[in-house]
């Protein structure tokens, strides 16, 4: 008897120990980012994938000394449109694990050192 | 909404913001102010420059506003302390932007506070001694640090006369999209340029006290407010043996 008992609380507890570890990990919804509902990127995406890193660039240069911030190119606007939605409508990062910047990046091996200073959700509007 | 439906408000909302720009009689303008409220197109240029006049006898004891206002605004409220920090040293170190001063008078025990930040030199030193660039002057007059560049050396915050540059010493968990922020970098006051790219003509700061102790605008426009404030008002720049042309001012100091 006690041994049953003690085994179902072992259950118990292993169970709730799994369900605080999906809790953490909240997964992405497919089709919650706006990209999900578009067809293209700002250029096309043959050009995005080759060509990213050389926009943002010239991007920030021209936002950081110029204050121009009109521009198409911008590390905000990949965010505000790539990031994902959890199921309880939260966003989650970009850089997160198998969220579309890590995804490809880690598939690459290219480190990533944007978000070490940028904001990984979209921001406040 | 269809791709042509877009189409047509955006045709429709430029033409609506090129008419808002009337004209009076050949070459005077008058302009809307809520016609600018986009993102800046075209590279900011010296015909502007960004200042500010404080009042100090305006500036209550005790009140913190600013601060507060800029704390949220620019994400500095999001910076927590390093772990296993010590939290007397971290008080004297966390970023702040606006540092509050208080100035006692020795002889007469008047007491004088204001708020004091990047005061947007003119010839800023924190420019001339950084080696790699990061610190600059825009051409509208703000000093900023260019993070993508800047190595966290702080020649900067040695080189400031008016201490008004903070260093995140540790990762930043959380940030604001218009303030990236990260370890290892300097930063300082820089008057809400996300405000002003985005055509907006108001600091955090400004906006926040209650006091009308801060006026902020176009030093370079003789009918600005911060103009007309400046030109009907005794005001000093602060350490003005340096010959710094400084773009904050202070009166009744």
């Amino acid at each position: 008897m006690t041994r049953i008992s003690s085994m179902t609380l072992l259950a118990i507890a292993l169970s709730g120990l799994f369900s605080l570890g999906s809790a953490l990990a909240a997964e992405a919804v497919e089709g919650t980012a706006k990209a999900d509902k578009l067809e293209q990127c700002v250029e096309p995406t043959s050009v995005m994938r080759r060509n990213h890193f050389e926009f943002i660039k010239h991007q920030r240069d021209l936002t950081v000394h110029q204050g121009i911030r009109s521009s198409k190119h911008s590390l905000a606007g990949c965010v505000d449109c790539h990031a994902r939605k959890d199921s309880g409508g939260k966003f989650v990062p970009v850089n997160a694990e198998g969220q579309f910047c890590d995804a490809c990046h880690d598939y690459a091996a290219v480190s990533l050192k944007c978000f070490e200073c940028h904001s990984t959700v979209p921001g406040e509007k | 909404m269809s791709k042509v439906d877009q189409q047509g408000r955006r045709e429709f909302l430029k033409k609506s913001a090129a008419t808002t720009a009337v004209t009076i009689a050949p070459g005077v303008m008058l302009h809307s102010l809520v016609a600018e409220a986009a993102p800046r197109t075209e590279p900011v240029t010296d015909k502007v420059r960004w200042g500010m006049l404080i009042d100090a006898n305006k500036c209550a004891d005790g009140c913190n506003d600013c601060v507060s206002a800029c704390d949220k605004e620019n994400g500095l409220d999001l910076v927590d302390m390093p772990e296993g920090a010590d939290e007397s040293l971290w008080e004297r170190q966390r970023p702040r932007w606006i540092r509050q001063v208080k100035l006692k008078d020795n002889l007469s025990g008047k007491i004088t506070n204001l708020p004091m930040m990047c005061q947007h030199c003119e010839k800023p030193p924190c420019v001339d001694v950084c080696p790699t660039g990061a610190s600059f002057r825009r051409a509208d007059g703000i000093v900023m640090v260019d993070r993508h560049i800047c190595i966290g050396c702080r020649y900067c915050m040695m080189a400031c006369p008016y201490k008004a540059r903070s260093f995140i010493h540790a990762e930043v968990a959380e940030k604001l999209t218009h303030t990236p922020r990260g370890k290892g970098c300097v930063e300082s006051c820089n008057l809400c340029v996300h405000r002003l790219d985005n055509g907006q003509t108001t600091t955090a700061c400004q906006d926040a006290c209650k006091h009308q102790a801060i006026v902020f605008g176009d030093l370079n426009d003789p009918d600005s407010a911060v103009s007309q404030a400046l030109k009907k008002y005794p005001s000093v720049a602060i350490r003005d043996d340096l010959k710094l042309n400084p773009g904050v001012r202070y009166s009744n100091i």
